[in-house]
């Protein structure tokens, strides 16, 4: 296994706001990683890079790279070079006062010890192949010039040009255009498929999850409510909250009106409530939801959905 | 670039001629007559018309303007009315103390408030910045007549490593120059403590460490060189406020500056002279605006793309 992720948690002062977290991920592998905002998906994602530290939170559990259980400094040495970031809002994720082409030939210099000139060469080659026109002249620009887009893709080639075996995208597309989403989501499918690497998205998109990924791991309020391949889980989601999630799909023939969210927010640590998190805004849960925490395993529910037959 | 600074240093001649306007009339309406100072006790009226025709008091205001300005420009600031000296020979005297006084202790105060603020920033809430900070407050609430006092009781009194007063060779500097010091690295210190701290927190940082920079790095190269914008603006405004603001240094120091000549012709209703003093400072503000412009620019490419 490339990532294997046990019992992940983290601590920030008195309060945990992540438990329990467990996933794998292989080399070519996507795994999606998803949950409404608050449910713990980016600090899933600093806990695997080795960042807690600076939002000032504590690991819990353990983060296996190749097989090799890491702690801190271990993962600040892979960070950059075999782990890598792409973050949610690429028009902040660049430093604003740095030309584009040498934040990523940096990365090239610091971890695979090329000279200038040859960092400089791989930058330009890696930007032509995410689709960047004149990737000399854009290169050379500062980040305000550039769309939202082309920084997006600035990122993903410096997340790519320390030859990475893992990225962690956090909801990379979600500050883009619909449309330039669509591109953005193509490229990094495309990039795992040839590169063989392995990517966890993190998204609430379920329509993005249901195009590319390989297995799902759904989230709610700091913990694991299913992990399943997404084949299964689109056709038969066995968490009342995967299920309610995909009902919040838009689909064709859908009668106008008819699309629902789910009721209520997520509650924030402070307020998580005892038993199966997600209870109080169950249309399933009953007096053992609200007292005993559900098992955990594929999906953590004590009144799991029945597989339709056939 | 280029470009940019031409138009810059052109927008100066509207600012100077505006300001000169406004140093000439501030002075003519303030009540009271150089005059009264210049007549002998029991002098007649003709008396005082003699004298105000030598120094071109009896002609209407705008003449006044057009020659002193005209002098101005040809380097010509006039003849103090109490000493009857040449201005400019006077301002010739006390503008190179209050350069080496002011420029001195900006430059201290630039470069031990950036390494303090710094520090500072790095050790958030652990000791070295509760110390730093503890200094800080000092520094800003300190009155710096006083804190002059206290430096020439223990160092040239008790100690006698300075000279207690006078602006004769650099030992004469040192104290003036940490007294005004003090307070401005405490607040060039405070600056670039809390613009780190708000630098530290961004987006583009946390993709930083994700890239594997070492930590030192992303602090020194990204962070600082972040927190030094809102730092230089600061700086830029001192430069006026450092060469005429240091009076009360220079009264306890005995030492001759812009500041104590600007008070004392001032008391005296010495016109020409208060008009090139105050002349002299705002084009003290004046150059450091445009220093501070120029930094600005060649420090964020966002700044010169909003030049075009």
């Amino acid at each position: 296994m490339l990532l294997s992720v046990e019992n992940l948690g983290v601590k920030i002062g008195a309060v945990q706001p992540l438990e329990g977290i467990g996933f794998a991920l292989d080399r070519g592998e996507i795994l999606g990683l998803v949950g409404e905002s608050g449910s713990g998906k980016s600090l899933t994602a600093l806990a695997c890079m080795g960042l807690l530290g600076l939002i000032g939170g504590q690991r819990l559990g353990t983060v296996a790279f190749d097989g090799v259980v890491q702690d801190e400094a271990g993962l600040a040495r892979l960070r950059g070079r075999k782990i890598a970031l792409i973050t949610q809002n690429p028009m902040t994720a660049l430093d604003p006062v740095q030309r584009v082409g040498e934040q990523i030939a940096v990365v090239a210099r610091l971890h695979l010890g090329t000279t200038p000139a040859a960092a400089r060469a791989r930058t330009l080659d890696l930007m032509t192949q995410l689709r960047i026109p004149e990737a000399a002249a854009v290169a050379d620009s500062y980040p305000h010039q550039l769309s939202g887009g082309m920084k997006q893709r600035i990122v993903i080639a410096m997340a790519l040009a320390g030859e990475p075996e893992l990225i962690i995208a956090d909801e990379p597309t979600t500050a883009l255009d619909v449309t330039v989403q669509a591109q953005i989501v193509q490229i990094l499918g495309q990039l795992v498929r040839q590169r063989g690497l392995g990517l966890v998205l993190i998204t609430h998109d379920m329509g993005v999850v249901a195009q590319v990924c390989d297995r799902v791991a759904v989230l709610y309020a700091g913990r694991l409510a299913e992990t399943r391949e997404v084949g299964d889980l689109f056709s038969a989601p066995r968490h009342p909250y995967s299920a309610a999630l995909i009902a919040c799909i838009p689909r064709e023939g859908m009668a106008p009106g008819s699309l629902t969210g789910i009721p209520g927010a997520v509650p924030s640590v402070a307020l998580y409530p005892p038993g199966c998190r997600f209870h109080p805004r169950c249309p399933r849960a009953d007096a053992l939801c609200a007292t005993t925490p559900p098992p955990q395993g594929a999906f953590a529910c004590h009144h799991p959905l029945e597989v339709p037959h056939g | 670039m280029l470009d940019y600074l031409v138009r810059r240093v052109l927008l100066l001649l509207p600012v100077f001629l505006a300001v000169s306007v406004v140093i000439f009339l501030i002075l003519h309406l303030i009540p009271g007559d150089p005059i009264d100072n210049l007549l002998k006790v029991g002098s007649g009226p003709e008396a005082r018309a003699k004298i105000a025709a030598k120094y071109g008091l009896d002609q209407p205001l705008p003449v006044q303007y057009g020659i002193w300005l005209w002098g101005v420009l040809q380097g010509d600031l006039g003849t103090s009315i109490i000493t009857r000296r040449p201005v400019a020979v006077m301002i010739g005297q006390v503008i190179g103390p209050s350069l080496a006084l002011g420029g001195m202790a900006l430059a201290i105060s630039s470069l031990g408030g950036i390494v303090l603020g710094a520090v500072a920033a790095s050790f958030r809430d652990r000791w070295p910045d509760q110390l730093i900070m503890g200094g800080v407050l000092l520094g800003s609430t300190l009155p710096s007549f006083w804190l002059g006092l206290l430096l020439i009781l223990g160092f040239s009194v008790e100690l006698g490593w300075f000279p207690v007063s006078g602006a004769r060779g650099w030992a004469s500097l040192v104290l003036p120059v940490a007294t005004i010091a003090f307070g401005g690295i405490a607040l060039v210190t405070r600056v670039t403590r809390v613009a780190m701290i708000e630098a530290a927190s961004r987006d583009f940082v946390l993709l930083l460490h994700a890239k594997g920079l070492p930590p030192r790095r992303i602090r020194l190269a990204h962070v600082l060189r972040h927190a030094l914008m809102p730092v230089v603006t600061i700086l830029a405004l001192r430069i006026g406020w450092v060469l005429g603001g240091a009076v009360t240094v220079e009264y306890v120091f005995a030492r001759p500056g812009l500041g104590s000549l600007l008070i004392k012709s001032l008391s005296q209703h010495d016109y020409p002279v208060v008009q090139a003093c105050l002349l002299m400072l705002a084009i003290a503000v004046m150059l450091g605006t445009l220093l501070g412009d120029i930094t600005q620019a060649l420090m964020d490419p966002r700044v010169r793309s909003a030049l075009r």
